[in-house]
């Protein structure tokens, strides 16, 4: 019995021993992927136990959210829809991260970009629809891009926090799109919910062939990839490191600093203003209240999860976009209210964070020299 | 004046009313976000710990019948989400920042889930102490109408102050907001008081969002809260971390949010939506006058992590 339970202990403390490089290579990619998986797991138990409280039963709850996320084609497909905002919010939070920046105004900037599209669609009633998407995804990626260089500005230019100058400014976006929703840019028609006029159904992006998932999940999946090479293989990403690991060396190497901020938030805007075009142009049709649906604020989950890696957060995104739209079946099946996703949401981004303690303190991971 | 109309003086008494009824969130959650940054600990969660404790306030006052145990327990609910905060910030390397924008997500997540069956019933609220009986005009009277909390703020406020000023504790919170070194030479332990001044923050912003549903707008529903949490954070910035120039500020933005439902009380209902983000443009536009890069700000204690 003895040799049985010492055997695999052996084998542990054997196998790095005998390849003690492996570790040391790849300790660190590793630990970011263990640490955030453990406490995604930790968060879904604490939930667990929460609905249990609630007398539900635990087991159904992860049931049906496997079911409601990724358990049917139908499921996938309405995911990866959701999926397509969150990487494109994320970005909003991920570049600017690299220059050591906290932007939480995602939300902000998806609806002023989604506002700009529809505003540049309505001008551009006549024009061919390739022309008229072109022009959307421009002016949504223009308009969110100015929104959140505002934010960054004020940093750089007036020592603005821009932490709560881009959460001002989502509330200030807010009250914008009612303006013009309800005043200057409104549809007659639409009595009980004030909206824009809308863009044309010729105008819509459209579906990827075989499936109902709409065009932004491609548009997203390359602004992440094109992001994770602007900011690794590139030397403007390279010097937005350097900004970001020490602003004083970067300023005596005579780095730019003003401008990489300045390029970097708008990139960071552009993406979510493009994630508000995605909306319009995929599902919305117009601009109305219905575009402020958080996408923006569970997409700075999505980008502490992975940890502000523009290529993790393809996949944290569809996690996160399984999540909520899971949450229909839960509503349905076991009766909980609709904010329990965002009350999961709310648990995974704590544990996500009181694992930030864990770095390098994992035995096993370090990898003796 | 005997019809009991007074044409455009409506606006200005109107603000005025508003600034007192409006401000009360604002007071309390700046009050106590003060005494948080002072220890050198920034919470943006306050945000979320204002639904939640609107949210348990109407519970409680539902539940009990007695408004003031929905005061009481709006508070708790507050102080644990802050010892939440703290204890999340007192493990090595986290970011206090980071950990305030996910209890933000968090209160009000749990504050929807928790009072969905609270949309519904109707609550004992806060009562009023009638200022205004000397008039006959509805709107002065209206105006005058003052509730027992915002007192209990305009009184807390020089309170704070001096406490800050004189008191062992309040020097205490001060050192280990100006320098953790010091206040671990004289053998306190940082994270202790901090803990504290966090869990007394949340307390205050726990009765801040009580006040929301149980007197102005005095109901509990999802969209009760956009934003007072985070522009009563931004308002201690520029109040330079003084409690009496937070009263000030409060007041201020409390006429600044009164503004819109004023003027649509007169007719004006254009642009009552830019109006309604009167706070936040004001708030943005304070921080981008008095902030700089080329300093910090007078009066910022030197630990705190969004100063520097």
């Amino acid at each position: 019995m003895t040799t049985d339970v010492a055997e695999p202990v052996d084998a542990v403390a054997v196998a790095p021993a005998a390849d003690p490089g492996f570790l040391q290579r790849y300790g660190t990619s590793i630990e970011y992927i263990l640490i955030p998986s453990a406490a995604l797991i930790a968060a879904l138990g604490v939930f667990g136990i929460f609905v249990f409280l609630f007398g539900k039963n635990p087991l159904d709850l992860y049931f049906y959210m496997y079911q409601g996320a990724f358990g049917t084609w139908f499921s996938w497909q309405n995911s990866l829809t959701r999926a397509a905002p969150l990487i494109l919010t994320a970005l909003c939070t991920a570049l600017p991260a690299q220059l050591g920046m906290v932007i939480i105004g995602g939300e902000g900037a998806l609806l002023i970009g989604a506002l700009s599209a529809t505003g540049v669609a309505l001008l551009l009633q006549s024009a061919p629809p390739l022309v008229v998407q072109l022009a959307m995804a421009c002016g949504g990626m223009i308009g969110g891009g100015l929104w959140i260089m505002l934010s960054g500005g004020l940093r750089q230019f007036r020592g603005v926090n821009e932490t709560i100058s881009s959460l001002l400014l989502v509330y200030i976006a807010l009250a914008i799109l009612n303006h013009l929703v309800e005043g200057p840019m409104r549809d007659p028609a639409s009595l009980n919910k004030p909206s824009t006029r809308e863009i044309g159904a010729a105008n819509m992006i459209g579906s990827i062939p075989g499936t109902d998932v709409h065009w932004g999940l491609v548009f997203g999946i390359i602004a992440a990839i094109a992001s994770y090479i602007l900011i690794y293989h590139t030397v403007f990403g390279f010097a937005a490191r350097v900004a970001g690991g020490n602003i004083r060396a970067a300023k005596i190497v005579g780095l730019g600093v003003s401008k990489l901020i300045l390029t970097i938030c708008f990139l960071a805007g552009a993406s979510a203003g493009l994630a508000g075009m995605v909306e319009v142009a995929a599902v919305q049709g117009r601009t109305n209240a219905n575009l402020a649906a958080g996408y923006g604020f569970t997409g700075i989950l999505v980008a502490f999860l992975s940890r502000q890696n523009p290529l993790a957060i393809i996949p944290v995104a569809i996690l996160l976009g399984g999540i909520s739209a899971s949450g229909g079946l839960l509503q349905r099946r076991l009766g909980l209210p609709d904010a329990s996703v965002q009350v999961l949401q709310g648990i995974i981004f704590v544990f996500v964070l009181a694992s930030d303690a864990l770095y390098g303190r994992i035995g096993f991971l370090k990898g003796k020299s | 004046m005997a019809d009991g109309t007074i044409g455009l003086w409506t606006v200005p008494l109107a603000v005025f009313g508003g600034a007192i009824r409006v401000s009360t969130p604002f007071l309390f959650v700046s009050l106590g976000e003060c005494i948080t940054e002072r220890s050198g600990r920034i919470n943006l969660g306050l945000e979320g710990t204002l639904v939640m404790g609107a949210m348990s306030a109407y519970g409680i006052s539902y539940l009990t019948g007695s408004p003031w145990l929905g005061v009481l327990a709006a508070g708790l609910a507050g102080s644990l989400l802050g010892a939440l905060h703290a204890g999340i910030c007192s493990l090595p390397r986290v970011n206090d920042i980071a950990v305030g924008i996910a209890l933000m997500l968090f209160g009000t997540g749990l504050a929807f889930y928790l009072g969905k069956p609270l949309i519904e019933p109707t609550a004992p609220r806060l009562p009023a102490i009638d200022f205004g009986w000397w008039s006959d005009i509805s709107q002065v009277r209206a105006a005058l109408r003052i509730n027992v909390l915002f007192l209990l703020g305009v009184v807390l406020a020089p309170i704070l102050g001096w406490a800050f000023r004189t008191t062992r504790w309040g020097l205490l919170i001060r050192t280990a907001g100006e320098s953790s070194d010091s206040a671990r030479a004289m053998g306190y332990s940082v994270l202790g008081i901090r803990l504290r001044a966090t869990m007394v923050g949340g307390f205050l912003a726990g009765i801040g969002g009580s006040f929301l549903s149980l007197f102005y707008p005095g109901s509990w529903n999802e969209g009760l809260s956009s934003g007072q949490g985070i522009t009563a954070v931004a308002l201690v910035i520029f109040a330079r971390w003084d409690p009496m120039l937070c009263l000030w500020a409060s007041l201020a933005f409390g006429g600044a949010a009164a503004l819109g439902p004023a003027l649509q009380s007169v007719g004006v209902t254009s642009g009552y939506h830019l109006f309604n983000a009167a706070p936040y443009i004001l708030t943005l536009a304070i921080m981008i006058i008095t902030c700089s890069p080329k300093r910090t700000l007078t009066g910022a204690p030197a630990e705190l992590s969004i100063t520097r």
